[in-house]
């Protein structure tokens, strides 16, 4: 165990735990709020993909009527995106930003606990759908004219506009904290070029979703006057335009995509270095491919509409492939930190190499979704579903494991066990690529997403089995991770402050660190200051035997 | 043997006051959705058949007698704003209070002016597309207009309790960003709606 954290005494005051936890404004506090409503929330989603699955698994109509299954997977992609991804990436930065500044806290914290408090009350409104006439069916796109007051009379769509704008509010206002953090709370000598990359991929992905949310906003209000005060901005009848929906929203849509891959990717940069004993590899170059995907993210919004015949196909599919440029930089960052390295197969490195696996499998598919005449064919059916599963879960949940197992240390002082992480990896992992490698069969065999049934005849049966089987696999998987959660908070033990040798600067503070972060940091002179403190001695030694070998070359053969 | 190697934490505050950040990027965030308004705005107007403008029975939008005297009263509250920031900058609280109290006034006349106009105008959010985009875009506008109202009542409730001093008045500085910005979206919306018949 390493021993460079600069420990401050921890000390704090007395309180009520439950008020502690309701009223605080302390980062950490937040960031762990924001991971458990989460989890709660992915838990709740999941439930449904496990109905939707279940449903499928077979021809006929086996337990569910096509209402009730549209509210189904409406629900699933709602909540797995807007109330799972997206926040639990947030609560990580929440957590981690700070402390790898060097900063106390967040810039603005009472600002940072109203945005985490607004998301369980968000999806609450969304879920509370079920509670009055049945929740929006409409898709996670909720598309118009479908979502349009005539084809959707329930208040449950109503219920998803509320809670959603709520919960797109709360992410505005954690943007502008988080741009704001970085800009102004980093500890002296954390240059921009010093910041470790997860901070710069939350930047970047925060600068998007700060840009991104408003216009979604926008979208959302005109929904809710035309379904509520007669507006008509969607009604082709009296002059409004559908489509329009359809562009407010990918323009919201495929930045959103970058927001909850981005982090991911920052995760994945961290976790490399340290289970590789090597830098990052082309950290500058990282940092400006980060920078290229957030500026094109908003320049291929249409990919999402070639079939409605009112985009500029070339355009859009030129810049959509143009996305593979930087992604493939990074590609090769992370090939050749892994190049020669002294790699050891934690179980946070193999959640990340899973995710170096499973997200170039779904960013291949969308180079091959990214050509019109192909996406003609393949528009709506199950091969966008495994290539948005591909990246959403292939690549964002599995970064957001990788994260869970490598600060749980760092948050609660304690290791999850490594034997039970490796069953919850491998089942995750198989349980994954049963469920949704089949769906690209499907999806080229023309099977349409969003149906509640299909025909034995159609030669779907046996992949849809698969998939089922697959999903449950997945569910399976979760409980050695929630069995190794419990178990650790109980037996764990303490692992001190550094257990796996990190580069960043929240290994340089205790385990949990006290609430004011650090009391003293070690000197920032490169992205891995934590690094340079551990091996200071070696540097002052390969010094001295450099001096000594000049000493001896200048000295010459006397 | 740490304590001795770590530096100290000292933080300087150095450039934009980190409060004037958070407005400049909530500002940010506010023209992009005014940005998505203006677009359903030209898209309506793009797809619309016939001649643009309000439905039939109503009156052609005129800019007088109420929108172009508003529109004045507005841009002058700006300067007004404008007028109260430099108050303070110079350290005259009192000239800071009545300049930011009369920001206000022009700025609740703006809103009583805009109400008023509604009630004359003849048509309904209900009325066609041309109806829909133009009271949800003056609006939400609008709303903004008083958003700001709220925060320049909470300045002068503070500038009477004397909490402004030339060294520390940023939130009199961030309203004011806020103002300005409230201002300009007005002016955009003005051509849009009035000139780009």
């Amino acid at each position: 165990m390493a021993t460079t954290a600069l420990s401050p005494t921890t000390e704090s005051y007395r309180r009520s735990w439950v008020l502690e936890w309701l009223t605080t404004v302390d980062h950490k506090k937040i960031g762990i709020l924001y991971i458990v409503n989460s989890f709660f929330f992915f838990f709740a989603a999941g439930i449904l993909a496990l109905v939707v699955r279940s449903e499928l698994a077979v021809p006929g109509l086996q337990f569910l009527d096509e209402r009730t299954y549209n509210q189904a997977f409406t629900m699933h992609g709602t909540i797995m995106i807007f109330l799972f991804v997206v926040p639990v990436l947030s609560g990580f930065s929440n957590y981690i930003v700070p402390l790898q500044l060097g900063a106390p806290d967040m810039a603005f914290p009472r600002i940072n606990a109203l945005s985490f408090w607004f998301l369980p009350l968000g999806g609450i409104l969304i879920f509370s759908g079920y509670l009055f006439g049945g929740a929006a069916a409409e898709g996670w796109t909720l598309y118009t004219p479908l979502s349009a007051g005539t084809y959707s009379k329930g208040v449950g769509t109503d219920l998803w506009l509320v809670g959603l704008l709520l919960v797109g509010t709360a992410s505005i206002l954690g943007s502008i904290n988080f741009v704001a953090t970085i800009f102004k709370m980093r500890a002296p000598g954390m240059t921009l070029f010093r910041m470790p990359i997860l901070v710069w991929t939350v930047l970047v992905t925060q600068t998007l979703i700060l840009l991104a949310t408003p216009v979604l906003a926008a979208g959302m209000i005109a929904l809710f006057i035309d379904r509520n005060y007669g507006g008509s901005f969607f009604d082709p009848n009296a002059g409004g335009n559908p489509i329009l929906w359809q562009h407010l929203f990918w323009f919201f849509g495929h930045p959103e995509v970058y927001i909850v891959i981005l982090p991911a990717m920052g995760v994945v940069s961290e976790i490399l270095p340290v289970f590789t004993r090597r830098p990052l590899f082309g950290y500058r170059a990282f940092v400006f491919a980060t920078v290229a995907i957030g500026l094109l993210s908003f320049s291929v919004w249409a990919h999402h509409m070639f079939t409605t015949g009112q985009v500029y196909l070339p355009f859009f599919s030129f810049m959509t492939a143009l996305i593979a440029v930087p992604t493939g930089v990074k590609f090769f960052n992370w090939m050749a930190t892994l190049w020669r390295g002294s790699i050891t197969f934690a179980t946070p490195m193999l959640f990340a190499l899973g995710f170096l696996s499973m997200f170039l499998i779904g960013g291949i598919s969308g180079m091959v979704l990214s050509s019109p005449p192909i996406d003609f064919h393949l528009q709506d059916t199950y091969f966008v579903v495994a290539h948005l599963h591909y990246v959403f879960f292939g690549g964002s949940v599995f970064g957001v494991f990788a994260a869970t197992y490598y600060w749980f240390p760092k948050m609660f002082g304690r290791r999850l066990n490594e034997g039970l992480g490796k069953i919850h990896f491998w089942l995750h992992f198989i349980g994954f690529n049963l469920a949704f490698f089949p769906m690209h069969i499907l999806g080229l065999d023309g099977m349409p997403r969003r149906i509640a049934d299909y025909s034995p005849d159609a030669g779907w049966t046996m992949w849809n089995l698969v998939s089922t089987a697959g999903a449950f696999m997945i569910a399976v998987s979760i409980l050695p991770f929630l069995w190794n959660v419990a178990a650790t908070f109980i037996n764990g033990e303490p692992v001190g402050d550094d257990p796996w040798e990190g580069n960043t600067l929240e290994w340089a503070t205790s385990s949990p660190p006290p609430p004011h972060n650090f009391d003293r940091l070690p000197p920032i002179r490169s992205e891995r200051p934590v690094f340079d403190l551990r091996h200071r001695h070696d540097a002052e030694r390969l010094a001295a035997e450099e001096a000594t070998a000049h000493a001896v070359v200048e000295g010459g053969p006397s | 043997m740490h304590a001795a190697e770590g530096v100290e934490l000292t933080r300087r505050e150095a450039g934009v006051p980190t409060p004037l950040l958070g407005m400049l990027l909530f500002i940010t965030s506010e023209v992009m959705f005014f940005g998505g308004l203006f677009a359903a705005y030209f898209n309506a107007r793009a797809v619309h058949v016939g001649t643009w403008g309000p439905p039939a029975p109503a009156a052609e939008l005129e800019i007088l007698p109420i929108a172009l005297p508003i529109t004045i009263v507005l841009i002058s509250s700006s300067f007004t704003m404008q007028l109260a920031v430099w108050a303070i900058r110079r350290g005259d609280q009192r000239a800071m209070r009545n300049w930011t109290a009369l920001t206000l006034l022009l700025g609740i006349a703006f809103l009583a002016g805009q109400l008023y106009d509604y009630s004359t105008l003849g048509f309904g959010i209900g009325d066609g597309s041309f109806g829909t985009v133009f009271y949800t875009l003056t609006g939400f506008h609008g709303a903004h207009v008083f958003g700001g109202t709220v925060g320049l009542t909470i300045l002068v409730a503070r500038a009477s309790q004397g909490q402004f001093s030339a060294r520390n008045h940023v939130a009199v500085e961030a309203i004011s960003f806020y103002w300005h910005f409230v201002d300009v979206v007005w002016i955009a919306l003005f051509s849009t709606l009035y000139f780009l018949r």
